[in-house]
């Protein structure tokens, strides 16, 4: 599907100092763990700390520190509660999340339509 | 950003293709993807809605299927439309993917209705075509469907029940019929899919 290539501004009008810049944003989901992370939350409305652990095939430690770096990014939003006396976690993908996805996406469609092009 | 767009290399395109295959590999273990788009139906139940209250205030039976039939066109806009974008979201493309898949099974019945609504006009049976649209609609949701997530069939078979119950009731009824189906089952089930299976 051909679409004009979206526009990313770089200057956002939130403040600077807890925004990484465009080449850190694509790192940010670039990692593998991070991106499966990402794409697990788009296709669900929320998943808990064990659910996406069992999915994603990984480590508690692992899967805590990249679960982290999407929080601190606001790409996902975290809500701890207890079930009885069960602590759990669960994540949610934020506006700002999706839209990360979504350029990432368009990064990707890019880089193959350009070598298709040639 | 842009410069491994000016000149990539087959190494970084052959990447490009691994990250989105992992993607959507992800999505589909994640489990609950559907191309049906769920804000979409929500937008195309919200104008069945204004349709039945529309068709309900016309004068002739002409008219009436004339608001119908603008309805039918404005849903299968915003239903291509949302469909087309929500594909994209994982980069699956409407003629390969699922879409496909969906599009074949789901526009046989539409042809067959839109056959039967002419056939049924002319005939001056028009308490049948409510009823007929309810019926066909489903039975291409859930041909449709088969292969979607598990909600869709079961959207399809709402608008069966629906549908059987307009065949048998009063010509009168069709309009809060057509609502109650096009109008609040879309909503309904838009709304789950949507907050459930990817937007």
């Amino acid at each position: 599907m051909a679409k004009p290539a979206r526009k990313v501004s770089v200057s956002s009008p939130t403040p600077v100092t807890a925004r990484p810049t465009l080449e850190e944003l694509d790192r940010l989901i670039h990692e593998r763990l991070r991106l499966a992370i990402v794409s697990a939350l788009a296709v669900n409305d929320a998943l808990s700390f064990s659910e996406l652990k069992q999915l994603l095939k990984t480590t508690d430690g692992n899967l805590s520190v990249h679960a982290r770096k999407l929080e601190e990014a606001d790409y996902v939003a975290c809500r701890k509660y207890f079930d009885g006396r069960v602590p759990k976690t669960e994540y949610r993908l934020t506006a700002a999340g999706r839209r990360a996805l979504e350029r990432y996406l368009d990064h990707m469609e890019a880089l193959i339509h350009a070598t298709r092009e040639r | 950003m842009t410069s491994p767009l000016r000149n990539p290399t087959p190494a970084l395109h052959d990447r490009a293709m691994d990250n989105l295959r992992f993607i959507r590999d992800t999505m589909e273990r994640a489990g609950s993807f559907t191309a049906v788009p769920g804000w979409g139906q929500v937008a195309i139940g919200v104008t069945a809605f204004a349709a039945a209250w529309l068709a309900a205030r016309q004068p002739t039976p002409l008219a009436w299927l004339v608001v119908w039939l603008a309805e039918g066109l404005l849903a299968l806009a915003i239903g291509a439309a949302t469909l087309a974008r929500k594909a994209r979201v994982v980069n699956s493309s409407l003629l390969t993917g699922p879409g496909r898949r969906f599009g074949l099974s789901f526009l046989p019945p539409m042809v067959v209705g839109g056959l039967l609504t002419f056939a049924l006009y002319f005939a001056g049976a028009q308490r049948l075509i409510p009823p007929t649209w309810l019926l066909l609609y489903g039975t291409g949701i859930i041909t449709g469907g088969a292969f979607s997530v598990r909600i869709v069939p079961v959207m399809g078979m709402a608008f069966l029940a629906l549908g059987t119950g307009a065949l048998f009731a009063p010509q009168s009824f069709g309009d809060w019929f057509l609502a109650a189906g096009f109008g609040g089952l879309h909503v309904v089930f838009g709304m789950i899919i949507a907050r459930r299976h990817g937007g």
